[in-house]
């Protein structure tokens, strides 16, 4: 077992919080993180999956795009990554990327346009904690001088995800109603103003509450005294994105797969594909159009071994078809589950193919994601 | 009979003729949920230090090295439908396999319990 030091790693503003949780602290991407409390990943993740779990993500990265207008900010952005900010609403968030000129994934990313007409020509970003430097660097890098970059390091963010999150989250919020998916909204909880978002990483409805990090102890403690609501760490994080069939960046994703091998043509809008005029749109437009050589796609594996990061996936035959990019056990599905890439022609949901583990070839079958069906809030139609 | 110990985070433990092994409760908890445990065949030859059984987490998986040389001869079936045993009783009916010594008086150069609550002191 690896001996963890905390030489040199940041810490979040509830690392204190989380050390009183009994945390078992790790290092994640420069930080002090709990990968687990003591009831354990499967206990955390079940019960994200049946009421409601906090997660302390402040170790991402968050940061505004400021320009002198919408238009000038989102035709910026829209130089960097292949989203449609243009059209993007007033409190509307989208998934993007932001992409190398050959097409690559520099780091997925969330944009959000603030709800508020004053702050127009103002972008919200939350980028991954690993890639926070190579990304600002990179947009400093790029961006015209009417748009600066601007991180927020003195903000926490916190997800309170699960069914009954909004339940919980009503006690705090009197105006709380009935936000839709992926819109944001600033709000008033227990008297901190914060900037909520309707979205998350685990596949189920929840919040995303952006605050200043002195608040964000007081906040967390009266968010985890509510019944339904427990600590959740690193760990179950990474077993529930991973049922929701959601990509980890450094592991699913990087600056070797494009948007169209990683399966995110959702990030691609319509308007983008017609206009190009992002990093890498000839090679990503002509994937589009010729179909990618290879493929990410969701892998069952018949017998309960689970297989790892890295482990080889084969044709029946033999020959080699691609790697395992995540892989672990499923609390939810019951059983091992694993993504990865493997060559187009057995991309298909059905596929039976082979995954190595510990030099023997386990059967596995090519499934569609996500394993376990999302659960993301949807208005009831009026 | 007494339970021995290893620096590994093993225990084996005088059954008659036949060692048990598994892995001590400091290794399941540092481990967490156990999902999965890969064990060796019956009459699989295992010399000390080898490893000879993987058990997964939901996170990694780690291997265990067998304390002493010597024969299997059970393993523990059981854990196959229920692996998070392991978690729950360790040191009873977690056990792993159960082995024919090379030579019993391997067991007595390991660890006693309470060198090896001074050893986890020191990690």
């Amino acid at each position: 077992m690896a001996d963890i030091t905390s030489d040199d790693l940041r810490e979040t503003p509830l690392a204190a919080l989380h050390r009183e949780l009994g945390a078992r602290m790790v290092p994640f991407a420069g930080y002090a993180m709990p990968v687990q409390y003591p009831t354990g990943i499967i206990a955390e993740h079940n019960q994200v999956r049946t009421a409601a779990g906090l997660f302390d993500v402040s170790h991402m990265g968050q940061a505004l795009l400021v320009g002198p207008d919408h238009e000038t900010t989102a035709r910026a952005l829209e130089a960097l990554a292949p989203g449609d900010f243009l059209g993007l609403g007033f409190g509307k968030e989208r998934y993007s990327l932001l992409l190398t000129e050959d097409g690559g994934i520099i780091d997925d990313l969330m944009v959000t346009r603030p709800l508020d007409p004053d702050l127009d020509g103002t972008l919200m970003l939350v980028v991954n904690a690993a890639r926070k430097e190579i990304d600002y660097a990179d947009l400093n890098a790029r961006l015209p001088k009417s748009v600066r970059l601007e991180p927020r390091e003195d903000r926490a963010l916190l997800a309170l995800q699960g069914p009954e999150a909004a339940t919980a989250l009503a006690r705090h919020i009197d105006d709380l109603g009935e936000p839709g998916f992926m819109t944001a909204r600033p709000a008033i909880l227990d008297g901190v103003p914060v900037e909520l978002f309707r979205s998350g990483y685990t596949g189920e409805d929840g919040f995303e509450i952006s605050l200043d990090a002195d608040k964000a102890e007081a906040v967390a403690r009266a968010v985890l005294a509510e019944p339904e609501v427990g600590p959740i760490g690193l760990g179950a994080r990474d077993s529930l994105r991973l049922e929701a069939g959601l990509c980890l960046y450094g592991h699913d994703i990087d600056v070797t797969t494009t948007p169209v091998e990683a399966d995110l043509l959702f990030a691609i809008p319509k308007r983008r594909r017609e206009e190009g005029g992002f990093p890498g749109a000839d090679h990503i437009l002509r994937q589009i159009a010729e179909g990618p050589g290879r493929k990410r796609v969701g892998l069952r594996l018949d017998g309960r071994a689970p297989a790892r990061e890295g482990a080889a996936i084969r044709e029946l035959s033999g020959a080699h078809l691609g790697s395992v990019t995540s892989g672990g056990f499923g609390p939810t599905v019951g059983g091992p589950i694993a993504m990865g890439y493997v060559d187009a022609a057995f991309a298909e949901p059905g596929t039976a193919l082979a995954i190595e583990v510990r030099g023997r070839d386990l059967p596995a079958t090519v499934v569609a994601l996500p394993f376990v069906p999302n659960r993301y809030f949807r208005k009831p139609k009026t | 009979m007494t339970t021995r110990y290893t620096r590994d985070h093993e225990w084996i433990r005088l059954d008659g003729d036949v060692a048990v092994v598994g892995i001590t409760g400091y290794a399941q908890e540092q481990l967490g949920d156990i999902v999965y445990v890969e064990l060796p065949e019956p009459g699989q030859a295992l010399k000390k230090g080898s490893e000879f059984c993987v058990v997964e987490s939901v996170k990694a998986a780690s291997e265990v090295y067998a304390p002493i040389s010597g024969e299997v001869v059970e393993v523990n079936a059981a854990l196959g439908n229920q692996p998070g045993t392991v978690n729950e009783s360790p040191e009873g009916d977690g056990w792993l396999v159960r082995l024919k010594p090379a030579d019993k008086a391997e067991i007595d150069g390991l660890m006693d319990a309470d060198a090896y609550a001074a050893f986890l002191e020191t990690i």
